[in-house]
């Protein structure tokens, strides 16, 4: 410590070596590398003036696993499983893209039973994901009782994606050409005859106790404001683009599979807020609904897979494919040199260009909001670092 | 906008811009000199209005680096890849980052990845790697004999 001679000066001013200190209000905290709000190691570090944010700067890597060099050495078979670890809580719709790229380069024809499988699969694990958003968002705010709610009704839904695919979280059910197998005999039934009934008498409960709560809404209304033209330069999809106006839904613009067969409207808030961003998340849980509903009875006879080569070769070229993943617009770039493995391949994630938006959209906000605004952004770790 | 009129549109902006045709959308070569005055007009334009700046990447050629910016308009629905091509020994082209500011973290990550340069970025540091990280991990000819498995 400092004894006050050397401090300050006879008449009580500061001495110049300690006018700096004092004159810099600045103080830099970091949250993270493992922190209960950043589900994951986001490794955030926070530049403060008093309670106002200045700066966030994210430090990212801690869970990078370098999939794309990985992939470079992997067969389009093999690529689609590590793909499944990116973003965990849509990996059913991670395979699909990559699924979707290697039958656009190769023009295999998907039996139809096959694509109705899939985008049954794909909107189930939107739930799941959204569901688990919601209850960890509402924890990240300090009310613990609706992460059990959401748990309660997923439990089901990991064990239906057992029963079919053997595995919980990182399904690798989707392969070139359709799906690995036939789903589980009582898949069907426990999606149309359990699930979905469960799920329909409990969505009230998270109206009332979390989407109503006063408390609630004043710690999201007008927090973390992104607007329509920030949103497009910072290059968000997927819910929190369009809880700013941004009509980006990939199902929609490009549609893939049945996506163009079944009804289903694009979920749009203009506010641009964190309640906002909650509101799509709560309303696309019912279009999601709706789908499967729409498709389940009706999954066509037939084969579940095409028949492909036992060796698949990508023709010279680029190819691109997008997929709507349960956080925005997953990119799969590859450059084929006419190989069996990918020249280079590229995962545009959905969740680094939302992350991007982080930091302009809490400057000057008080730091007990940066967490109402990432909880809403629904930002999943290894999707970002990949 | 069809291809054939964007080409027109494109041919209007930059004499020297070549095109590419095969892949899904219309490929547009750079040189790197020109690409930040291309980008700033791509963005201004009215009828072209290229707002979104969906992906950026770039490929190691062995020979050379090669940019890949992928671009769309939210407005009028139309896309385009600008790929620009960059000297492997000393890569280094201007940053869009004041255009679409999505690129700032794109951009960084490239920087890395493929000891890409980008002049007058605002913040060109390591994002993903340790600071201390000597190399560039995407590059074809990147070898690490310890963390690295061959398959």
């Amino acid at each position: 410590m400092y004894h006050i001679n050397e401090l300050l000066n006879s008449d009580n001013t500061l001495k110049p070596s300690f006018v700096a200190m004092k004159e810099s209000d600045d103080y830099t905290i970091n949250i993270g590398p493992q922190h209960p709000a950043t589900h994951g190691v986001l490794h955030l570090v926070i530049t403060l003036n008093g309670e106002t944010i200045k700066k966030v700067d994210p430090d990212l890597g801690f869970i990078h696993r370098s999939i794309e060099k990985m992939c470079e050495s992997l067969s389009y078979r093999q690529y689609i499983y590590v793909t499944s670890r990116m973003d965990y809580l849509s990996s059913h719709i991670n395979n699909h893209a990559c699924a979707l790229l290697v039958e656009k380069a190769l023009q295999v024809e998907v039996p139809e039973r096959a694509q109705y499988i899939r985008v049954i699969m794909d909107e189930l694990t939107r739930i799941a994901s959204h569901l688990l958003w919601w209850g960890a968002m509402a924890m990240d705010m300090g009310a613990f009782t609706p992460y059990f709610y959401a748990f309660r009704e997923r439990e089901l839904l990991t064990e239906i994606m057992e029963d079919t695919c053997g595995a919980r979280l990182t399904m690798n059910y989707m392969v070139p050409g359709g799906v690995m197998h036939d789903p589980h005999e009582k898949f069907v039934y426990r999606v149309s005859k359990e699930f979905l009934p469960l799920l329909k008498s409990k969505l009230h409960e998270y109206e009332e106790l979390v989407t109503g709560n006063i408390i609630f809404q004043n710690r999201v209304n007008g927090v973390g404001l992104l607007t329509y033209e920030d949103a497009i330069s910072y290059g968000c999809s997927g819910p929190t683009a369009r809880a700013s106006g941004v009509r980006c839904d990939i199902r929609k613009l490009y549609p893939y599979d049945v996506y163009n067969k079944v009804q289903f409207e694009e979920v749009i808030e203009t506010a641009g807020d964190s309640m906002a961003r909650y509101m799509v998340r709560m309303n696309e849980i019912k279009q999601s609904i709706s789908i499967i509903e729409q498709l389940i009875d009706n999954i066509p006879e037939g084969d579940f897979q095409a028949k492909t080569k036992a060796v698949l070769k990508l023709p010279k070229g680029e190819f691109y494919q997008r997929a709507e993943t349960a956080r925005g617009e997953l990119g799969v770039f590859v450059v084929s040199e006419g190989g069996t493995t990918p020249y280079r391949i590229k995962f545009r994630s959905p969740g680094f260009s939302n992350l991007s938006c982080l930091d302009h959209i809490t400057k000057g906000s008080k730091i007990g909001d940066l967490v109402a605004s990432m909880g809403t952004l629904d930002l999943v770790i290894p999707d970002i670092d990949r | 906008m069809e291809i054939e009129a964007l080409k027109i549109q494109l041919t209007e902006l930059l004499p020297s811009v070549t095109f590419e045709e095969g892949g899904e959308w219309l490929n547009v070569h750079v040189e790197p000199n020109d690409w930040k005055p291309f980008a700033t007009q791509l963005k201004a334009s009215a009828e072209l209005y290229f707002d979104y700046l969906f992906c950026l990447t770039c490929v190691d050629w062995k020979s050379h680096l090669t940019m890949v910016y992928h671009l769309s308009s939210t407005k009028h629905r139309h896309t385009i890849v600008v790929k620009c091509k960059l000297d492997r020994t000393t890569p280094v082209v201007e940053t869009v980052c004041d255009i679409w500011r999505t690129a700032e973290f794109h951009e960084r990550e490239v920087f890395e990845m493929f000891g890409v340069e980008f002049k007058n970025h605002p913040d060109l540091r390591k994002l993903i790697l340790p600071a201390d990280w000597v190399g560039f991990p995407l590059r074809k000819d990147y070898e690490d004999p310890i963390n690295m498995i061959k398959l």
